[in-house]
């Protein structure tokens, strides 16, 4: 493997982890990549930027977020579990984190406009959030079939002043999102800023991203190590769509060798799973796809999953072996979410519940051990959905009691 | 202006600078490959109607350079079934006597996924002189020129009218066949009208190289094409005409279409 990248540390020049990442994007976005680089580059070194970003963490999106001993569910599976609590950021996910940092970074480089793609619609109201913030203009792309799933959160982002566009081609979904929101910012590049919600894209997005997300595992360490007596959790273990939480809960672990990171993919969009490499939306990472290249769409209970790529680092991390990848499906997730909500009176995220599965389901190789696991979301978005699945009975039979 | 080693100009280039240097100026259609079942005839019509080259595209799932009316028509060529041997069948079957180059213009992941080696030999075998991947930039280019100029293919560099002085010179040192002027921000798809980017590109272009220099992206009308080959050596008309083949436009209208803006190119 290419020896050149440690994990969690930066790309390489070309903007590659290993063999992944890069930048294949039109020429006329090479010199806003180039100006994006130079410009977060810069406010990260710079004290001022850090100190507004770490001001607006705390006072407006409530940071640090707690660590939560999850005592009952611990003593029903064997495992000790420990949440990080994303879920209780302002707008209700780990979103939030990127979008700040952006959203300074964007008008540091004096662009008064920004553009997000959005899946399930938390990025996109995170998004939203901020640009009402800072006083920005802010359109958000939006897959017409996600829009349809998510219509509270297509409200949410027009009370906040944004305008959600449709995106009404292929597949209709976040994939589709992501294309509209390029071809806007193809056109509009000279004025506007492009917030990427994930790990993904060109350079230098996926680093960049994952530096503005590092806070949930730094905060994590040391608040585990308060909790464990100065010990570290056997095993972390995140959600992964386009890879964010799972990146920035990984990146507080890294040099901990004794700590395994854990990925969990939806198993209709488990694109390391499925280990093709593939260019997409900018970079080279692994991609659901055809025989010929066509990328497949992926499918899964929740929207911010459905996501056919993935971060070129969590490749990278697969490749070299220092994070495992494991595929979960919907069943397992919505016995998960019905487990943590009777459990712990927590009601995750659908996202979140792809990590949480994945420890029920290993409980026995977890047994007597110490897990923490990325609570990346909460579930208010999701309870309409899982309330048609469910039925009146809310779920009484499901999960592990 | 440095080239690197073992790139020739190919049957492309020389075909285009010969048009040019007498005096004609350059006229390539687009057309999405399995657009139609017979959309190999569409090729013919354009070539007998005054083309001097002619793009053919391999359809992309998730076309981003590309607006509305390419991203129509790549659905309909997936949705019938199209596949890149299926187009390059197509090709070996119905175009070796075409007497104009052509030039395949898809997405990175279509020869990545078939293995750069492949897909260039595969081209050359169906008859194709160049080719054009819009989210290659001159950084990974890596990733698909070793095995392109290899197999003797030309790979034609995109300019945008925001790549600056220098980029604007290592593009046209490295790009063969033409230097494809982007001119406008944006993706594919008609425009109203011709904006200033276009012609500031085309002149800064001009200026540095002697490649033949063709605009591309939003050129429409005859009349368009000729007030942008006014600065330029020509004009790449794409999703005007694919539009008329998706409302049902038969070769013989192709070939109309073709020769409006044939006409409308001499007559400057
Ligand atoms: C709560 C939550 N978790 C996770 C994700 C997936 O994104 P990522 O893999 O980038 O963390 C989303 C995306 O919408 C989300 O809303």
């Amino acid at each position: 493997m290419d020896g050149d990248v440690t994990p969690f540390a930066e790309p390489d020049d070309s903007g590659r982890f290993g063999r992944f990442g890069g930048r294949f994007v039109p020429e006329t976005l090479i010199p806003a990549l180039a100006e994006l680089e130079a410009a977060f580059r810069d406010a990260w070194a710079d004290k001022a930027f850090r100190d507004e970003l770490d001001g607006l963490l705390r006072d407006y999106a409530g940071r640090p977020s707690p660590v939560t001993e999850c005592e009952r569910l611990s003593e029903l599976i064997g495992v000790r579990v420990l949440l990080k609590r994303e879920d209780l950021n302002h707008t209700g996910s780990h979103k939030i984190n990127n979008v700040l940092g952006q959203a300074l970074l964007a008008r540091r480089m004096g662009k008064q406009r920004v553009i997000a793609e959005t899946g399930a619609g938390q990025h996109g109201v995170a998004t939203a959030t901020a640009a009402a913030l800072l006083g920005q203009e802010c359109v958000v792309y939006m897959g017409d079939v996600d829009m349809e799933r998510q219509a509270l959160n297509v409200f949410r982002m027009r009370l906040l002043g944004a305008e959600v566009r449709p995106a009404s081609t292929g597949s209709r979904t976040l994939k589709d999102a992501v294309n509209e929101a390029m071809r806007d910012w193809v056109a509009s590049v000279e004025t506007t800023h492009y917030c990427l919600g994930s790990v993904m894209g060109p350079h230098p997005y996926p680093w960049m991203v994952r530096e503005l997300h590092r806070v949930i595992g730094d905060e994590a360490r040391e608040q585990c190590r308060a909790i464990l007596g100065g010990a570290d959790p056997d095993v972390v273990v995140a959600c992964v769509g386009g890879g964010s939480n799972a990146a920035g809960i990984f990146s507080g672990f890294g040099s901990i060798a004794g700590t395994e990171l854990w990925g969990a993919e939806p198993a209709g969009g488990a694109a390391v799973g499925h280990g093709v490499p593939g260019i997409v939306h900018g970079m080279k990472s692994f991609l659901l796809q055809d025989e010929w290249g066509q990328v497949t769409e992926a499918e899964s209970i929740s929207a911010g999953l459905d996501y056919p790529g993935v971060g070129p680092e969590h490749a990278f991390l697969a490749d070299i072996g220092r994070a495992r990848y494991e595929a979960v499906g919907d069943d397992e997730v919505l016995d998960a979410f019905a487990t943590l909500s009777r459990t712990e009176g927590i009601i995750p995220a659908l996202e979140s519940a792809h990590a949480l599965a994945l420890v029920l389901r290993s409980r026995e190789e977890l047994a007597g051990k110490t897990v923490l696991v990325n609570l990346s979301g909460r579930g208010d978005k999701d309870v309409q959905q899982v309330s048609d699945l469910f039925g009146p009975d809310a779920g009484r039979d499901r999960g592990l009691r | 202006m440095t080239e690197p080693a073992g790139i020739g100009h190919g049957r492309l280039e020389a075909h285009l600078r010969a048009a040019r240097d007498a005096g004609r100026k350059l006229l390539v259609p687009y057309i999405t490959g399995g657009i139609t079942t017979g959309w190999v005839d569409l090729l013919h019509a354009a070539a007998l109607a005054g083309a001097d080259a002619i793009e053919v595209g391999i359809p992309f799932s998730d076309p981003v350079m590309d607006g509305p009316t390419i991203q129509a028509a790549s659905l309909q060529a997936l949705e019938r079934g199209t596949t890149p041997a299926s187009i390059l069948s197509d090709l070996r079957a119905g175009a070796a006597e075409l007497d104009v180059p052509l030039v395949v213009m898809t997405y990175v992941n279509v020869p990545f996924r078939m293995g750069a080696r492949r897909f260039a030999a595969e081209l050359v075998e169906a008859g194709v002189s160049g080719v054009i991947l819009p989210d290659v930039p001159l950084e990974e280019l890596d990733e698909w020129s070793p095995a392109g100029d290899a197999a003797g293919l030309e790979t034609v560099m995109l300019a945008s009218p925001i790549s600056p002085d220098d980029r604007l010179a290592a593009l046209c040192a490295r790009s063969r066949g033409f230097v494809y002027g982007v001119g406008l921000l944006g993706v594919t798809g008609e425009r109203s009208a011709v904006g200033e980017r276009t012609a500031l590109l085309a002149k800064r272009l001009k200026a540095i190289t002697d490649l033949p220099v063709v605009m591309g992206f939003g050129v429409s009308t005859p009349e368009q094409a000729a007030q942008i080959a006014a600065d330029a050596d020509g004009v790449v008309v794409g999703s005007a005409l694919v539009r008329e083949v998706l409302d049902g436009a038969d070769p013989e209208a192709v070939g109309h279409f073709v020769a409006d803006l044939r006409a409308g190119l001499d007559a400057n």
